[in-house]
Order: C-alpha cells, then sequence, then structure tokens
C-alpha cells in the first residue's frame, strides 16, 4: 500500500472504482429547494455514499446596505451533492442534486447542458418555491417531471390538485415519490426516464412522416 | 453571501482557501482550462505518478487508475472543480491522463441511449 499521497485525496475506495470499460456518462438533475429530500433520493439509489463537489466564484457585488454603493469582492461557493449508477459496463449515470436558486444557475453554468433532463422534487409545504424552478427550466428547454416528495407529517393531496397549483402543463408527468426508498426513488427516475423517451420517438416521428411523403 | 447549505463545504473551503487555490493552480483562471470537460467527463490515468509531480497532479493520477469522473476528482480532492479543470487540463497536454468525454448534447435526445439507461434502472 502507498500511503505518501495520504495527506492529500485518496480516491474512491476499491468497491467504489467504476470498470475500465467504463466509457461514457450521462446525468441526470434533481432541482429541489433546501430540504425538499435532493440528496436523501440521490442516496437512495446511488451506488456510491454522495459526495459534495463544489464551484466557487469571486464576484464584485455592489453593497446594497453599505451607504454610497461601496464595491465589494466576495467569494460564493455553492455545494452540490452526487451519486452515481452504472448502468451497464461502459455507460455511467450520474445524479446531480441541485439547489433551486438563480445565484446557483449562473455558478454551474452548464449543469443543465447535456444533461438527459431534471426533476423537479416538491415538498407541498412550500409549493410556492418551485414555481421559479418550473419556469426556468421551461425556459431553458430542459425536459423535466415534477416529483412530489411524501413527507410523513406533511398534509397529502391529489396530484392533480398539486398539478393545478403549480400550473403545470398536462403533458409534463407529475408523481408521488418517497425518497427514502430505494424502489419509489427509482421508479421515479424511470418515470422521467420514459417520458424523455416518448418525447425523444414523438420528436423523431413527425420528421420520419415527412421523409415518406417526399 | 449565505454559504452552501450542505455540511461538508464551508470545511473544504477554509480549507481550500483563495490563497490556496492560487498556488494550486498557478494563478491560472480559465485560461488554463480546457473547454471540453465538465462534471461527468470521465479521467483515466495513462502514466503512474511521480515523486517530482505537484501533490495534487500525482493525487489525481493515483486516483484515476479507473475511469472517474471530474465531480468526483473534486469531491475527493476537496477542491472547487474549476481548480480540477486546470489541474486535468495540466496532465492532458502532457498526456498523462485521457479523458473519455460526457454524451454531446445533439446525442442525448437518442432513444437507444434513453432505453439502455431505462434498462439500467429497471434492474436495480
Amino acid at each position: 500500500m502507498d500511503f505518501r499521497g495520504s495527506e492529500f485525496a485518496s480516491g474512491p475506495a476499491r468497491e467504489d472504482a467504476l470498470p475500465a470499460s467504463a466509457a461514457t456518462a450521462v446525468k441526470i438533475v434533481i432541482v429541489g429547494g433546501f430540504g425538499v429530500g435532493k440528496t436523501t433520493l440521490v442516496g437512495s439509489v446511488s451506488e456510491i455514499r454522495p459526495l459534495t463537489t463544489e464551484e466557487t466564484m469571486t464576484e464584485v457585488s455592489v453593497g446594497v446596505d453599505d451607504v454610497r454603493g461601496i464595491e465589494q469582492k466576495t467569494a460564493t461557493t455553492v455545494a452540490m451533492d452526487f451519486g452515481r449508477i452504472s448502468i451497464n459496463k461502459h455507460l455511467v449515470l450520474y445524479l446531480f442534486g441541485t439547489p433551486g436558486q438563480q445565484r446557483f444557475w449562473f455558478l454551474w453554468a452548464g449543469l443543465f447542458e447535456g444533461a438527459l433532463g431534471a426533476v423537479v422534487l416538491v415538498d407541498t409545504r412550500r409549493l410556492e418555491a418551485s414555481f421559479d424552478v418550473i419556469g426556468r427550466l421551461e425556459d431553458g428547454g430542459v425536459p423535466f417531471i415534477v416529483a412530489v416528495n411524501v413527507f410523513p407529517d406533511a398534509p397529502t393531496y391529489p396530484l392533480d390538485e398539486v398539478r393545478s397549483a403549480l400550473d403545470l402543463p398536462a403533458a409534463i408527468p407529475i408523481v408521488a415519490c418517497d425518497a427514502r426508498s430505494r424502489a419509489s426513488s427509482r421508479d421515479t427516475l424511470l418515470a422521467l426516464m420514459r417520458y424523455l423517451y416518448r418525447l425523444s420517438t414523438q420528436s423523431a416521428a413527425p420528421v420520419a412522416a415527412s421523409a415518406a411523403t417526399e | 453571501m449565505t454559504p452552501s447549505p450542505f455540511n461538508d463545504a464551508s470545511l473544504s473551503w477554509d480549507q481550500a482557501g483563495p490563497e490556496r487555490l492560487y498556488v494550486i493552480t498557478g494563478g491560472r483562471g480559465a485560461s488554463g482550462r480546457r473547454a471540453d470537460v465538465d462534471l461527468i467527463t470521465l479521467v483515466v490515468a495513462r502514466t503512474a505518478a511521480r515523486p517530482e509531480m505537484q501533490p495534487e497532479h500525482a493525487s489525481i493520477l493515483r486516483m484515476c487508475h479507473s475511469p472517474l469522473s471530474m465531480a468526483e476528482i473534486s469531491a475527493y480532492l476537496k477542491l472547487p472543480f474549476s481548480a480540477v479543470a486546470v489541474l486535468v487540463s495540466d496532465l492532458l497536454r502532457d498526456s498523462y491522463v485521457e479523458v473519455r468525454s460526457a454524451v454531446r448534447t445533439d446525442r442525448v435526445r437518442n432513444p437507444e441511449l434513453l432505453k439502455a439507461v431505462m434498462y439500467g434502472l429497471q434492474r436495480l
């Protein structure tokens, strides 16, 4: 065993290493407010203990509270928990749990780029926190579904009521989810994948049809 | 500015203060970084770590004897993603690592790819 590097990071435990054949990675983003259960969901299905990556940015901010708008440099650090699922020998799926705030998305520009899609995790006690997120995903053209995390102490509403409260278009699936349960979290991801698959075949269909008529 | 809601992040940020990050990356920001590495780019070492290497470079080579994503490297090194991107770009320039890039944006709507992910999840 080589311990020379032990004052620095040692990397993954042997059982957490990917096979040498792992060639391609894809990602799904789990978006939601603080405490809504993003990391719980990621941890329920991940093959590794959720890890945390972070990004920093130095921004010049004009102090609002300060007199005469004095410029200040602030270092912003934002952390993001993530997990991993080996799909097969070659393909790896990463799940990133992402806060909903705009500041965060600005810092992690490119997080949604190349993502398969997103799951918006909502807490029925704080639905208003999800409006912004849903609007921004729609604007960004990121396909998503909504998952209502079922908290034991929260009132449960029929999904249709949550849908209309969120003003969610009929085409976008909404599912109930228990983020603590591996099966329920997996089913939530599968609901997203089925939706994405449907979208991919729908968008291909008109092209094929027009090609056939030519 | 409010620190991150996650427990470990503020701790590692204290450890990796601006000065340390500056030293690790040689003061290079985005200029020292290749545009094609992102969070899920898989990094694989092509050579063993050597004693004369910068410790962070050596750490990356050691942990990447199996493929490892940039996000995981960042987590294990407790360094921000942008700093890791500079370090991995150095290693790429010297051909000490190879990268296996994420599926291109225009391919994530590929039904075969989506089906493969679905099958994988169903086996969980």
